[in-house]
């Protein structure tokens, strides 16, 4: 007879692995599917200081290695696997990926964010060559030049502050007047002198010629448009939930976050949703984690429910 | 398993660019974390073209000419060689099939 688990993780940034921590480590029969490999957005981030238990602060890519190793002494089994259907027959699910199907009595969604693009002209051509989503790698290379960094949230000043070791000038293009960062990291920004906002402005256009020379600005109040020199461009213009494959499946909210109660059930039983993916107000590794561990806890309390 | 030849700036006529063998260069540094990301997928790939494809690193920091001469501007930049013509490139991590897919595509 076919083999169905108990639980099926779809993901496995810091919600994912921590899940799957907890499944198997209260023996449930769990398998975690990841389409790239283990780490999510987490693995990307240089450093990180508000983790707790780690004083000194630790690498993301460190941070997330650890947790794959504890998920791994549990016995999770963890497979390269990009799922491509959910279907339900009674209270079995199938989870199709491009290699198998696969059959769990529940699935906990921890499939995360991506970052947004800006759809402007030059943005695909020049990605790599001057437009960059990530300063710790790239700043080094800007070394007395002019930068430009889009957006306004705890990223975008936090990457713009750190620019400033390089870059001559760091110009922050925000379409709003107002930042959704943090106030403490806005004043040490404003406090700066190395840093130039630009409020109530978008950038509609990269220029250049194999790399970047200049963006096109338009100020959303008065309309003017102006031409702004920078040789490179950092992007941190708010995350997109990974959600495409669950529409018209679960409830999402109109930004295609997936709704859950308390108990991080969606609108299907059996179904669970952990992590960045959710509707939340905060977003962070150390939240990613509890909700996995809800997750997997509620996971577990329907299987009991279903015997 | 074997590891990418690291290549530096005075290797990288004879290894790179007049090499027999489709290579493959990854420009990275130590502190970049997609590089370190996208270095064991690089290990794995060194191991299945064996003989057939040549994958090398050229550390950006000690090697700055190099980034200089390919413009490469965000890490990791990788570059696809053959008969010393870059043939395809690709910036920032991607998953083993897909960079598989590119050596493929050239061999």
């Amino acid at each position: 007879m076919e083999k169905i688990h108990d639980t099926v993780i779809i993901g496995a940034g810091a919600a994912g692995l921590t899940a799957g921590i907890y499944a198997s480590r209260s023996n449930m029969d769990s398998v975690l599917l990841e389409k790239f490999v283990a780490g999510g957005q987490a693995a990307l981030t240089s450093f990180v200081e508000n983790f707790p238990a780690f004083p000194d602060g630790i690498s993301g890519y460190d941070l997330m290695e650890n947790m794959r190793k504890q998920a791994a002494n549990f016995g999770l089994e963890m497979k390269t696997a990009e799922v491509t259907a959910i279907t339900k027959n009674k209270d079995v699910f199938s989870i199709e990926t491009k290699s198998e199907e696969i059959k769990s009595c529940t699935i906990i969604i921890c499939t995360g964010v991506r970052p947004r693009k800006l759809n402007i002209p030059g943005e695909t051509e020049l990605f790599g060559r001057g437009i960059s989503t990530c300063a710790t790698c790239d700043g080094a290379f800007y070394r007395n030049m002019e930068v430009a960094v889009i957006g306004g949230g705890d990223s975008a000043l936090d990457e713009g502050i750190f620019l400033t070791r390089f870059a001559s000038k760091v110009h922050i293009i925000h379409r709003r007047d107002k930042f959704r960062a943090i106030p403490p990291l806005v004043r040490k920004a404003e406090e700066n002198p190395k840093i130039q906002f630009h409020t109530d402005t978008i950038v509609t256009a990269v220029n250049g010629v194999n790399s970047v020379e200049s963006l096109s600005l338009k100020n959303v109040k008065t309309e003017a448009v102006s031409t702004l020199k920078a040789s490179g461009v950092f992007l941190y213009v708010g995350l997109i939930p990974n959600t495409e494959m669950f529409k018209g499946m679960l409830e999402l909210n109109k930004q295609g976050f997936i709704i859950t109660d308390t108990n991080l059930a969606t609108s299907v039983d059996g179904i669970f949703a952990a992590g960045d993916v959710c509707d939340k107000p905060l977003r962070q590794i150390i939240t990613a984690a509890g909700d996995g561990a809800v997750a997997a806890y509620s996971a577990g309390k329907y299987l009991e429910m279903l015997e | 398993m074997s590891k990418p030849i690291e290549v530096t700036d005075d290797t990288f006529q004879a290894t790179v660019l007049e090499n027999s063998l489709p290579v493959v260069v990854d420009f990275w540094a130590t502190w970049c974390p997609p590089c370190r990301i996208l270095g064991p997928i690089l290990d794995e790939i060194t191991d299945d073209y064996a003989g057939k494809a040549v994958i090398c690193k050229v550390d950006v920091d000690n090697n700055q000419a190099l980034a200089q001469k390919y413009s490469v501007m965000s890490i990791p930049t990788v570059l696809f060689f053959k008969d010393g013509e870059i043939k395809e490139q690709f910036v920032g991590a991607l998953p083993k099939d897909q960079i598989a897919a590119k050596i493929d595509a050239i061999l």
